[in-house]
């Protein structure tokens, strides 16, 4: 089977508000997938969903056959968008942190990783820039062995040298078992590394296709046709 | 080599243009072994799946071919490579013209000018 990620008909109502509205996603393994959407268009709830924080007001998911819980835990490698991490926290206490808590760390990984990007393990995270605290999060994340990677606004914060380097991260670390949804506006910037891309927009999945079958269908870039889809 | 792409076309074919670019022009010379799709996809900067789609369709048209557990080769057979030089340049050149066509040149005048661009630069 390779059905990796199976949402059905998901929602996520708040008293003034229904976040999501979704009728049906599949994923596979081995994809890399963008979920593109205006600010407020319901890309975190999802995504906090598929991680276990939210609980869906009606629908279920199911991660590698299992509903969201311990065991999906274990395999899904979650990026939220702000940090959780205590900034008199050095790297290095971080890292055995994550090695405690997580069996699937992979801690060579890790080092070799921080190595490439300069950041020195004996800093304090409450001494390090924005950008370079996304850089040491996602290290984090992406270096657990896990099936499903979430990564809510990776590129955001950090600049185009190190977002090329990320991106580079991603694609060194594809593996077929595994798939990657990120969250982003940068769109210009991953389209390249996507295979498919989610556009949502007032918490409804408006269109799920390949980018290159949008680049064949429309004669367009998967940026272009976004800010046509979602002209204000 | 730096691999650049067009925004409007699907990522796949602009791969196999330019992989069809460096068999030609020996970067990967006939027989020689490939990259794995994962270092020709960093490379790219795209997709695994997306190069691994790419170099399917090579094979299919038969300029790469795969050898159980040894990896990807370029085509031994030069005559293959041949050919694939000869419709480039016939692409290009018809290319060519015809954007000049657009700009008012006769195809005469444009061989005109052809010959006397390389007579200057003989004379350099």
């Amino acid at each position: 089977m390779n059905m990796l990620l199976e949402c059905q008909g998901i929602t996520k109502a708040y008293p003034s508000k229904q976040a999501l509205n979704f009728t049906n996603l599949t994923i596979d393994r081995g994809r890399i997938v963008g979920l593109l959407g205006p600010n407020g268009s319901g890309k975190t709830t999802l995504i906090k969903m598929i991680s276990g924080l939210l609980v869906p007001s009606s629908g279920s998911i199911l991660i590698n056959g299992f509903p969201v819980g311990i065991e999906t835990k274990k395999i899904v490698s979650y990026l939220p968008e702000r940090t959780y991490l205590n900034s008199w926290m050095r790297v290095s206490d971080i890292l055995k942190f994550f090695s405690d808590f997580y069996a699937n760390f992979n801690m060579n990984k890790a080092v070799d990783m921080l190595k490439r990007l300069n950041i020195n393990p004996q800093d304090k995270l409450k001494t390090m820039s924005k950008g370079t605290k996304e850089k040491v999060q996602l290290i984090l994340v992406m270096s657990r062995d896990a099936d499903l990677y979430l990564l809510d606004e990776p590129i955001g914060g950090v600049d185009p040298a190190a977002r090329d380097y990320i991106l580079d991260t991603i694609i060194s670390n594809y593996n077929e078992n595994a798939t990657v949804i990120i969250s982003t506006h940068l769109i210009s910037d991953i389209e390249k590394i996507l295979d498919d891309v989610l556009f949502i927009q007032n918490g409804n999945l408006v269109m799920a296709s390949s980018v290159d079958e949008i680049r064949e269908e429309h004669k367009k870039s998967v940026d272009e046709l976004f800010r046509e889809v979602f002209k204000c | 080599m730096s691999w650049i792409f067009d925004s409007n076309r699907p990522i796949y074919t602009q791969l196999i243009e330019q992989m069809k670019l460096s068999i030609i022009s020996q970067v990967y010379p006939a027989a020689s072994k490939l990259p794995s799709v994962r270092d020709l996809a960093a490379q790219a900067g795209v997709n695994p799946n997306t190069m691994q789609k790419a170099l399917s369709e090579l094979e299919r048209e038969g300029l790469v071919y795969t050898q159980r557990t040894a990896g990807r080769f370029i085509t031994e057979d030069a005559q293959k490579v041949a050919k694939l030089k000869e419709n480039l340049v016939s692409n290009e050149i018809t290319n060519f013209f015809q954007k000049m066509q657009t700009m008012g040149f006769t195809n005469q005048e444009v061989l005109d000018a052809i010959h006397s661009t390389i007579k200057e630069e003989l004379s350099l």
